[in-house]
C-alpha cells in the first residue's frame, strides 16, 4: 500500500511538469497581450511596450519559462500581472468559497442522489424509477444559468427566503455562510444529483441480480439491510468514482454559478485571468487544478480498498 | 440577586432589539455599489482604466475640478495668479489639506505628483513640453514656470478623466512613473482599506473624517465633496447584468453603476428603484481606421467609409432606448466648450448613394477591410456588425473577425499589415471628457507612427493646428482653432464619430443626493 502511495505521488511530478510546460507554451502562443490589457484603452504603443518590458515579456519564451519554473521550485507561483498580488495569495483568497460550494453541493447531491438511485433500482420500472429517469434527463438538459435565474426569481425575489447573490466567509458565522450558499449549491447540485442517481441506479440494479442478494433475501434479511448492506456496498465503486470526479470538477471552478451568484471563487478567478491574459495566475490555477485531479483520483483509488476488500495495492 | 424569568427574557429581547437596530443603523451607513467593471490596478496614473480613475477619485483630491458644464473650477487650490505673459503661474493651496497619514499637503507633494502624471498622461506630457520648471516657495504654494505661453494649464490641471492629475504624498509620487505605486494614501474624501481589498471580490473605502470640503455645492468633479456615509463597498464579484438587477431589486446592493440597456425599462417600471441623472454629456462611440495600410492610407477611402457610417443605425442597434442616445456631429462632444459641427456634413448629411460615389471616386481596389469585433464586450459588441453591413452596402469588401476584447486590445497595438495579423478598423467608446478637448482627444494627434494612439494618422496641417491650439490663450481663438481642427479631422478622415449615449445608472429609492458628476463619483450621497 505504501509503495503504491509513493509511486502514485511520485507520478504526479511528471504530470505537473508536462501540464506546466503545455500551459506556459499555449498561453504564449495564443493572441492577446497582457501589457495592452493593463495599460488601458487610451494608452499609447510606447506605454504598452514599456509595460511589456517591465513584465519581462520581451524575453524569449524559454527564458521566461526557466525563470518561472525556478520560482515554482521554491513554491512561488509568481505575481499576478493584473492584480500585482502573489498568485498564492489570490488562490488562497478564492479557495474557501470554491471549497465551500463544492462541499455543500456534493454533500447535498450524495444525500439526495444515492437513496433515490437505490430506490429507483429497487422499484425498477415503477413510477419512482420513471420519475427519477425523467428528472435525470431534465437535470442534464437544463442549463445551470437558467436553473439559477429561475431559483433566484422564486426563492429570493418572490419568497424572499434567501439572498440573490454574495458569499460570506465561514469566519463571519456558520449560519450566514450557509445562508448564502444554499441557493448556489442547490442550483449546482441538480446536475450532480441526476448523474449520481443514474449511476447508483444502474450499479445497484446490476448487483440486485447477483446470487448473494438472492441468498440474503432467502435468509430473511429485511429489505433495507439487503439494499444497504449488500446491494449498495457492492455497487459502491462506480458511485464513488463518479462522486470523486464530481468533487474534482467542482473544485476546478464552476464559472457560471459563481458568476450568477457573485461568488468570488477559483472559477471566476480563472476566467478573469484568462480575459486579462494574466499568465502567472492562469498557470498557477491550472497547476492547482491538475494537482487536485491527481489527488482526488488517488483518494478514489484508495477508497476502493474500503468498499471492496478484494482490491489490494 | 435574583432576576425574574420574565424580566430576564424582556431584557434579553431589548438587548437583541438594540443590537438589531445598531446593526441596521450601521448597515444604513454603508453604501453598497456595483461598479461597471473589476478594480485591478490601484494606481490611476499608471493606467488609463476608468475603474482605476474612479478609485482615484475616492481617495485622492485634485487641484482643479471640472464642473457639470465642463468649466474648470478650483478644488485643492484656493487662489492662483497668471503673469501677463502667461508664463508664470502661482497657485496657493487651501488651508487644512491633509493626507490620510496625517501629513499636510504641500507644494512639494503637488510638484512630485504633477511630474509623475506628466510622464504618463497625453495632456500632461503636452503640458510638460512647455514647463520649464516648478517650485514651491512656501509649503502652501507652488509655481509653474513655462518656457512659452500655453493656453491649457488649467484645463490640464483640472482634467477630469484618465489620467487625472491626482495629488499624492511626495514620497509616493516619486515612484517611477512606469512602476505601480504600493501605498494608497491621498487627501481625498475617502480612505482606502487596503486590508479589506480582495481583488475581484470587494474594495472598501471609509469616510475621511479630516477632509475639509469646499463650501460650494458639488458639481462634476468640482465643488464640495461632502461624505454622508461611513463606508462605501464596491462589489467587484457581481458582474452578471441580470444578477446585478436582481440584487438591486432585493435590496442587497444600493447602486448599479452601469445598468445594461436591456434592463432599463424594467428598472424604470420598478417603484422601489430610480434612474438618477448623473451626466450631461454621456459617452461617444467611435470607429477608428488604421491609417498605415491600404486602403485606409487613402483619405478618400476613409471619407467614403465615414459617409457610409451614419450614426443612427449604430445607436439604434447598440443602445436601443431612444431616450438614451442622440446623433451628434461633433468629434468634441455636443454642448461642450469646443463642440463643433465644422466639416461634419460629410457624415451628418450623408446617404448611401453619396458614400458609394465617394468610394468609386477614391480608387478603392477591393482590399477586404479587416474589422475586429469583440464578442465579449456587450457595451460595443454590435457596432462592428452595423459597420460591416453599411460598408458592404457602400461597396467595401469586409472581413469581420470575431475575437475577445483582450485579443483585440493586443492586436490593435500591432502596426503590421492586416494580412499579417494587423487590422483595418476597430470600435470603442469614450467618456465625453476623454475626447472633448482637442488636446486630450487622442485622435487629434496626427504625428503618424509617433502619435500616441492606435491608428497612427499622419497630417502635418493638423499637427500645426494642434500646436497653435496649445499656445492660444484667448478663448475665442481657441474655439476658432478647435473648429478648424474639427473640419480638418473630417477632411482627412481621422475616425468616424458614431454618436453619443448616456450610460444609465440604477439605484434604490432610499439613496439621495445624486448630482451631475459626468463620471462615477460617490460623495454627497445619503442613504435613508
Amino acid at each position: 500500500m505504501l509503495n503504491f502511495l509513493a509511486r502514485r505521488l511520485a507520478s504526479t511530478l511528471p504530470v505537473l511538469l508536462i501540464v506546466s510546460l503545455l500551459v506556459f507554451l499555449m498561453l504564449r502562443l495564443t493572441p492577446g497581450d497582457p501589457a495592452a490589457v493593463l495599460a488601458g484603452d487610451a494608452a499609447s504603443t510606447e506605454q504598452i511596450a514599456a509595460i511589456r518590458a517591465s513584465l519581462g515579456l520581451d524575453r524569449s519564451i524559454a527564458e521566461q519559462y526557466l525563470i518561472w519554473a525556478g520560482h515554482l521550485l521554491t513554491g512561488d507561483l509568481g505575481q499576478s500581472y493584473y492584480y500585482k498580488t502573489a498568485v498564492t495569495t489570490l488562490i488562497g483568497q478564492r479557495l474557501e468559497p470554491t471549497l465551500s460550494l463544492a462541499l455543500i453541493t456534493i454533500t447535498l447531491a450524495v444525500l439526495v442522489a444515492v437513496p433515490l438511485g437505490v430506490l429507483a433500482a429497487w422499484r425498477f420500472g415503477g413510477w419512482l424509477d420513471k420519475a427519477l429517469m425523467g428528472f435525470s434527463v431534465a437535470g442534464f438538459s437544463v442549463p445551470v444559468f437558467v436553473l439559477a435565474y429561475v431559483l433566484i426569481w422564486i426563492v429570493s425575489l418572490k419568497l424572499g427566503w434567501l439572498p440573490v447573490q454574495g458569499y460570506k466567509r465561514l469566519a463571519d458565522g456558520a449560519g450566514t455562510w450557509l445562508y448564502h450558499l444554499v441557493l448556489p449549491a442547490l442550483t449546482l447540485s441538480v446536475i450532480y444529483i441526476a448523474l449520481i442517481a443514474r449511476v447508483t441506479r444502474a450499479s445497484v440494479l446490476e448487483t440486485l441480480g447477483e446470487d448473494y442478494i438472492r441468498t440474503a433475501r432467502a435468509k430473511g434479511l429485511p429489505e433495507v439491510k439487503v439494499l444497504m448492506r449488500h446491494a449498495l456496498a457492492n455497487a459502491a465503486v462506480p458511485i464513488v468514482t463518479v462522486i470523486g470526479i464530481g468533487i474534482a470538477l467542482l473544485i476546478g471552478g464552476v464559472v457560471v454559478t459563481e458568476s450568477v451568484y457573485a461568488i468570488p471563487g477559483l472559477g471566476r478567478l480563472t476566467v478573469d485571468a484568462v480575459l486579462a491574459r494574466d499568465f502567472p495566475t492562469i498557470q498557477g490555477v491550472i497547476l492547482l487544478f491538475s494537482f487536485v485531479y491527481v489527488l482526488v483520483n488517488l483518494l478514489v483509488d484508495l477508497s476502493y480498498v474500503f468498499f471492496d476488500p478484494r482490491i489490494r495495492y | 440577586m435574583k432576576m425574574h424569568r420574565r424580566t430576564a427574557i424582556a431584557l434579553a429581547l431589548a438587548a437583541g432589539a438594540t443590537l438589531a437596530t445598531s446593526a441596521a443603523q450601521a448597515q444604513n451607513n454603508v453604501l453598497r455599489v456595483v461598479p461597471h467593471s473589476n478594480l485591478a490596478i490601484l494606481d490611476p496614473i499608471w493606467t488609463t482604466a476608468y475603474m482605476s480613475r474612479n478609485h482615484g477619485y475616492m481617495i485622492y483630491d485634485t487641484l482643479f475640478g471640472t464642473d457639470e458644464n465642463a468649466k474648470i473650477k478650483p478644488q485643492m487650490v484656493e487662489s492662483w495668479t497668471e503673469s501677463p505673459d502667461h508664463r508664470l503661474w502661482t497657485f496657493k493651496l487651501r488651508k487644512g489639506l491633509e493626507f490620510h497619514d496625517g501629513k499636510p499637503v504641500t507644494g512639494e507633494d503637488v510638484i512630485a505628483s504633477l511630474q509623475r502624471w506628466g510622464k504618463r498622461d497625453a495632456m500632461g506630457s503636452a503640458l510638460f513640453q512647455f514647463v520649464q520648471k516648478m517650485d514651491s516657495p512656501a509649503p502652501d504654494t507652488f509655481r509653474i514656470f513655462l518656457g512659452e505661453a500655453c493656453g491649457f494649464v488649467l484645463e490640464a490641471l483640472g482634467k477630469p478623466s484618465s489620467n487625472v492629475p491626482f495629488i499624492m504624498p511626495k514620497r509616493i509620487a516619486e515612484t517611477d512613473a512606469f512602476k505601480q505605486i504600493e501605498e494608497h494614501i491621498g487627501s481625498g474624501p475617502y480612505m482606502f482599506k487596503k486590508d479589506e481589498f480582495k481583488p475581484g471580490d470587494k474594495a472598501v473605502y471609509v469616510k475621511n473624517p479630516k477632509y475639509v470640503p469646499r463650501n460650494e455645492p458639488p458639481s462634476g468633479s468640482a465643488g464640495g465633496k461632502r461624505v454622508f456615509v461611513d463606508r462605501v463597498e464596491w462589489n467587484l464579484a457581481l458582474r452578471d447584468a441580470q444578477a446585478q438587477v436582481n440584487a438591486l431589486k432585493n435590496g442587497e446592493v444600493d447602486i448599479v453603476e452601469a445598468l445594461g440597456f436591456d434592463h432599463y425599462e424594467t428598472v424604470k417600471a420598478d417603484t422601489t428603484l430610480q434612474l438618477p441623472k448623473y451626466s450631461n454629456f454621456g459617452l461617444q462611440y467611435m470607429g477608428r481606421f488604421n491609417h498605415l495600410h491600404k486602403p485606409f492610407d487613402n483619405a478618400k477611402v476613409r471619407q467614403a467609409a465615414i459617409a457610409a457610417m451614419t450614426q443612427e443605425p449604430f445607436l439604434r442597434a447598440q443602445v436601443g432606448v431612444k431616450s438614451l442616445y442622440r446623433a451628434c456631429p461633433s468629434m468634441f462632444i455636443c454642448n461642450t466648450p469646443y463642440g463643433s459641427t465644422a466639416g461634419s456634413d460629410l457624415q451628418a448629411k450623408s446617404n448611401m448613394k453619396k458614400a458609394q460615389e465617394l468610394l468609386k471616386a477614391s480608387g478603392y481596389d477591393g482590399t477586404p477591410i479587416v474589422i475586429m469585433k469583440p464578442t465579449d464586450l456587450a457595451a460595443i459588441q454590435k457596432l462592428p456588425d452595423v459597420a460591416a453591413q453599411l460598408l458592404r452596402q457602400a461597396g467595401f469588401k469586409v472581413d469581420l473577425q470575431a475575437m475577445d476584447w483582450q485579443t483585440l486590445v493586443g492586436r490593435r497595438a500591432k502596426k503590421d499589415a492586416p494580412e499579417k495579423g494587423g487590422w483595418h478598423m476597430f470600435f470603442t467608446s469614450w467618456g465625453a471628457f476623454d475626447v472633448w478637448s482637442p488636446i486630450a482627444n487622442p485622435t487629434m494627434d496626427t504625428r503618424g507612427e509617433k502619435s500616441g494612439w492606435f491608428g497612427w494618422a499622419t497630417d502635418d496641417k493638423m499637427v500645426e493646428l494642434r500646436n497653435q491650439f496649445m499656445r492660444a490663450t484667448d478663448e475665442g481663438e481657441k474655439k476658432k482653432l478647435a473648429d478648424q481642427m474639427h473640419a480638418r479631422a473630417f477632411e482627412i478622415g481621422t475616425h468616424a464619430p458614431l454618436g453619443e449615449y448616456d450610460q444609465p445608472m440604477a439605484a434604490r429609492k432610499n439613496i439621495s443626493g445624486f448630482f451631475v458628476t459626468n463620471s462615477n463619483i460617490y460623495w454627497n450621497l445619503k442613504k435613508n
